[in-house]
């Protein structure tokens, strides 16, 4: 009995040191980048390497906050991430009411292409987009980045609501068009407000997903004045001579919506996307 | 905002509610054309945003594809195969090609193979759930991060003074500074160490799911048979992970295939063309070069070679 207890104290410290080697992995480059913008410039190189200097302060998020041009690819981002939030919930609400509660003809090719669309590689669509985006004067607008971050977020949204929907017995919405009301009523009087949860899930995803595109935001934007936050902090690396310091800072201030919106909700957002990734 | 919202409050949404019970009080003696209708007046945002934003733009680049002088000219000419000529010989486009695989094939690999220990050691019943809990958290940290602030935190640390080679030389495992990101013999390397770092977490995440998923009385029959940990991993949770792990690594080949962002902003596709993708080779053929025309012809083989995988996976997922 004894021998058994001491098996499983053994398996406990091996599983606990295998985690601890992991978690620094994962986590050590985070906490450097921490430590690294509560420095002054010269002591980001110092040796031996500390994690707290003589001199930490907050002086590189002053000098990030108090400048307007950092500040607005915040205001940018802010205004792109949260116009494809809304954008795309509405649209998937719509057509995952229509996959969930009717039967159509091409129902499966259709939703086939949307499972699909989510495998086409960005940089085959970037060309083509730039032009597009030209051509219709949505150049360097916002417009052209909320419209074309659509194409990433709405497929995945789709499937997810969906599914929601199918969780949600018929009943419900029969028993108020049974009242006469149309199923535009039911969709959004009795289906949309218990779907709360799942739109939640689906929001703070397709907003992340926004928040963090690189790619389009690169290529259709050509003024700072319309650059999101991914490009801002690239554009830290060419302006100022590496000012790593004020780098770590804006990092870390772009990354804070997304980290709180994970904070809070966490749970549902994990039960949410790995039922997504992997079933859809 | 505009668009979208007249769209469907002009068909299903005023219509159909006096119409459906129209058809409902005449029972079903007329097909009701306006039932079917309804379906697709809810689909129709997503028809024309599937239209304009993915068939509109494939169609683009097909056409771009065999033509001469897109985008910057005013009337391109019918040039044939001559783009894809060009993009197949060219020994750059066949560097990008080997590089990507490797890029992707040891990606793959590390972020299952990690994905797997980590999500395993954190599903151990003999932690506690608020033990677990916080390493969870810290194991999903670097999803979390944007590609632009993962380019950062890894160029600052894989500078040449930076902590890593501090730590690397004063443990001797290295004799001298290594530019992790600018030898032509390090920088691969390096950036695939990144890129697994950077993904493992959502593998992590999908096999926990997966290994929390699988029924206690398979575990409990194995042990009652006098299976090892060892044996039971082997003989139970790997065949029951076996389809979660196998789409998801299809999965991750796709999206890996697809990485620009991190390949940009940390090497450039540099130094000596050793960390050249797919990615960034199409990419610099159109901004760089302007040659539209022959990205073009770049952008159609990446599609292609993304909709084997992509058939693949769909395959995968209908078995299971």
């Amino acid at each position: 009995m004894l021998t058994r207890q001491r098996r499983r104290l053994y398996a406990k410290i091996a599983v606990l040191a295998g985690l601890c080697v992991g978690a620094a992995f994962a986590g050590l480059p985070v906490v450097w980048m921490l430590s690294t913008s509560f420095k002054t410039n010269g002591e980001v190189f110092q040796v031996p390497p500390r994690l707290i200097t003589d001199n930490f302060s907050f002086d590189a998020y002053a000098k990030i906050l108090g400048d307007a041009a950092q500040l607005r690819f915040f205001i940018n981002s802010y205004i792109v991430a949260l116009s494809v939030t809304v954008l795309t919930l509405f649209v998937a609400i719509l057509a995952a009411y229509g996959f969930s509660r009717y039967n159509f003809p091409m129902k499966r090719s259709i939703n086939a292409v949307i499972v699909t669309v989510q495998a086409v590689p960005p940089i085959t669509l970037v060309i083509p987009y730039f032009g597009l985006v030209v051509g219709l004067g949505l150049y360097n607008t916002y417009p052209g980045l909320i419209l074309t971050h659509m194409v990433f977020t709405l497929p995945y949204a789709i499937i997810m609501m969906t599914a929601y929907f199918n969780t949600l017995p018929r009943e419900l919405d029969e028993s108020v068009k049974v009242d006469g009301a149309s199923s535009w009523t039911a969709l959004w009087r009795i289906l949309v407000p218990i779907s709360v949860p799942g739109l939640v899930a689906v929001g703070v995803y397709t907003f992340m997903i926004s928040w963090n595109e690189y790619l389009f935001a690169l290529t259709l934007t050509r003024t700072d004045d319309m650059r999101t936050v991914p490009i801002g902090i690239q554009l830290l690396m060419g302006q100022h001579s590496y000012e790593w310091n004020q780098m770590m800072a804006m990092s870390i201030l772009g990354s804070i919506p997304v980290l709180l919106l994970f904070l809070l909700f966490q749970r549902r957002f994990i039960g949410g996307l790995t039922s997504g990734a992997v079933k859809a | 905002m505009e668009t979208a919202k007249l769209d469907p409050a002009a068909s299903p949404g005023a219509p159909p509610p006096a119409a459906e019970s129209a058809a409902g009080r005449r029972r079903s003696t007329r097909p009701f054309p306006v039932q079917r209708v309804v379906p697709f007046g809810y689909l129709s945002p997503t028809l024309i945003l599937i239209f304009v934003l993915m068939i509109i733009p494939i169609a683009m680049v097909v056409s771009y594809s065999f033509k001469d002088n897109v985008i910057v000219e005013q009337n391109p000419v019918f040039a044939g195969l001559a783009n894809y000529t060009t993009v197949l010989t060219d020994p750059n486009f066949l560097a990008a090609l080997k590089n990507t695989f490797i890029f992707i094939t040891l990606s793959t690999a590390a972020h299952l193979g990690l994905g797997l220990a980590f999500a395993t050691m954190l599903n151990s019943p003999l932690l506690g759930g608020v033990t677990k809990a916080i390493f969870r958290i810290v194991y999903i940290l670097p999803w979390l991060f944007t590609v632009a602030v993962i380019a950062v935190i890894w160029r600052l640390m894989l500078d040449p003074s930076g902590v890593v080679n501090y730590i690397l030389t004063t443990i001797g495992v290295l004799r001298a500074e290594v530019s992790w990101l600018s030898d032509p013999n390090m920088a691969l390397w390096a950036l695939t160490f990144i890129n697994i770092w950077a993904g493992f977490p959502f593998f992590m995440i999908s096999i926990l799911a997966g290994l929390q998923g699988i029924s206690p009385v398979l575990y409990e029959a194995a042990s009652v048979d006098g299976a090892t940990a060892f044996r039971q991993f082997r003989n139970v949770t790997l065949p029951q992970l076996k389809p979660v792990l196998l789409s998801m690594a299809v999965l991750d080949l796709i999206w890996t295939s697809q990485q620009f962002a991190l390949i940009w902003m940390t090497t450039g596709g540099g130094p000596l063309n050793v960390t050249e993708m797919l990615s960034t080779y199409t990419y610099k053929q159109a901004f760089s070069s302007y040659e539209f025309a022959t990205a073009s012809a770049a952008a159609v083989i990446v599609l292609l070679l993304t909709m084997i995988l992509a058939v693949f996976y769909v395959r995968l997922q209908k078995e299971r």
